[in-house]
């Protein structure tokens, strides 16, 4: 495991996402709002490219006719059989306590802390007056 | 943010081959032009297609994704899913070890007009940019004789027209159709494939004006895509119980994007039944379960996914190692990837079967 600075935090918007390559692993970093996700990009159920999904509301009924929609853009839908999965948790909507998406730990940090390492960012400079996405893998 | 997840020469050294038997390449009317006469452009411009559906326009319900296709599956320079060969060959047929590929167009064919000379025109229009536009450039993708199928008619003079080409793999039909396909009006369809030594494949769908369901039209495309397999056992019983197999021995059908759980149950209650019943249909000379297992071919996807794997084994022994053929159907959303499709237990020799030697002897590919 060891923490590799994937994106500058002005790379990932709010509401937007980057795939990124981690110690040979495809990881698809969200931004929620400011609050960073990474999941593996490999759709658990039959590997589709997260990435490549659409984002959604959560949709919730408690009985036929009626529904409600929460936490809008926070549900990843895979672009190949629609599995819907909580970018928060990686947890699938439709089975959540078996299924679920791989998640890393993701942190932002200030451009002056990891000039000063170990981090490891082959990529790109990392400026010392900018913050960076770091992904623990 | 457009990293390419699959390599395209990862899977080259791999011994598997594959035989896709269900992908659908896009065309626009406009690739049909060259092939339509002026009569029937002119009509297709001015007055389109009459097919007969829920809605008149569209359908029913938004296709769980953007043309029913992969989100990823759309060409970075434009254009529909599967419409452009270089995007077509990059993200599938060399990502994985296709052999072949056939190609079941579902739109613009003109399977299902109301008009029947317009559809026949569509449908020979269909066949010559299979052959034009995608074989000729690509000569793994096979093309399947599309006919208008409520025509007998003009459906044998256009698979007459492509007997002995060994670029079409089988002729196409519709499930939904306009009556039972057992009934007699369709026979000559069957005579006419079989003097062309050719399969009948039948892809579920069709604009019929029939619903999936043997009742009436569901609220849900879930329920749509989940009566495939109701409408698949009302036309396998047709076909069994009219003696269509007796009658035409050499007859062999294709059911396609049905999976096939609905197999063995509609086996059992049809002999069941035959075996009081028998009085009724004494043109039948077994089982009709027996004849499922000569006569019917599947192909896999979108494939069961039960909640226990030997449940699915037993499904597929009941039907026959020998009787199932991997399919993807590239670019929809419910692709089936062939390196994750199949049930793992499988062993290697049966996987074979599966992923390409079923389909080579079926349709007698080299």
């Amino acid at each position: 495991m060891a923490s590799h600075v994937v994106a500058a935090v002005d790379e990932i918007p709010p509401g937007r996402r980057k795939l990124v390559e981690v110690a040979g692993r495809n990881i698809v970093v969200f931004n929620l709002g400011g609050d960073f996700f990474a999941l593996n990009n490999r759709c658990p159920h039959r590997g589709g490219s997260l990435a490549h999904g659409i984002t959604t509301a959560l949709v919730e009924s408690t009985v036929p006719g009626e529904y409600r929609c929460s936490r809008a853009g926070e549900m990843v839908k895979c672009p190949w059989h629609g599995w819907e999965f909580d970018i928060r948790t990686g947890k699938s909507w439709c089975d959540p306590s078996r299924l679920r998406v791989r998640q890393y730990t993701v942190t932002v940090k200030e451009g002056r802390e990891l000039v000063e390492g170990p981090y490891k960012a082959e990529s790109f400079p990392v400026r010392v007056e900018n913050n960076y996405v770091v992904v623990e893998a | 943010m457009n990293i390419e997840v699959r390599q395209a020469d990862v899977h080259s050294n791999s011994k598997l081959k594959i035989v896709d038997v269900d992908i659908h390449p896009k065309s626009s009317v406009e690739d049909l032009k060259p092939y339509l006469s002026q009569r029937w452009w002119d009509h297709l411009v001015t007055y389109g297609a009459r097919q007969r559906q829920g809605y008149s326009k569209g359908f029913p319900y938004p296709k769980m994704q953007p043309m029913a296709s992969r989100r990823d599956s759309w060409p970075p320079d434009g254009g529909l899913p599967a419409s452009n060969l270089a995007f077509m060959k990059q993200q599938f047929l060399d990502a994985y070890p296709i052999e072949y590929a056939i190609m079941n167009p579902l739109s613009p064919t003109g399977q299902g007009d109301q008009n029947s000379d317009f559809s026949a025109a569509m449908a020979y229009a269909a066949n010559e940019f299979q052959l034009e536009g995608w074989h000729n450039q690509d000569s793994r993708l096979l093309a399947s004789v599309v006919v208008p199928f409520e025509d007998a008619e003009a459906t044998k003079v256009e698979v007459k027209r492509r007997a002995g080409d060994k670029r079409f793999a089988h002729v196409l039909l519709k499930t939904r159709t306009n009556d039972l396909l057992g009934k007699k009006q369709y026979w000559p369809v069957y005579e006419a494939a079989i003097e062309a030594g050719l399969p009948i494949g039948i892809h579920v769908f069709g604009t019929s004006g029939r619903p999936a369901s043997s009742t009436g039209w569901p609220s849900f495309y879930i329920e749509d895509m989940t009566e495939h397999a109701s409408c698949c056992q009302a036309q396998v019983a047709s076909l069994v119980l009219e003696g269509v197999f007796d009658r035409y021995p050499e007859l062999k059908i294709v059911m396609i994007e049905a999976g096939f759980g609905w197999m063995p149950s509609l086996g059992w209650r049809m002999d069941k039944n035959w075996k009081k019943l028998k009085d009724e249909v004494p043109h039948l000379k077994k089982a009709p379960s027996e004849y499922m297992r000569e006569h019917i071919w599947v192909s896999t996807q979108p494939m069961e996914e039960t909640e226990t794997p030997e449940h699915l084994l037993d499904t597929m022994k009941w039907i026959g190692f020998d009787k199932i053929m991997f399919s993807s159907d590239y670019p929809h959303w419910d692709f089936d990837d062939p390196f994750l499709a199949l049930p793992p237990s499988l062993d290697e020799a049966t996987r074979n079967k599966i992923f390409c030697e079923n389909a080579r002897s079926l349709y007698r590919l080299s």
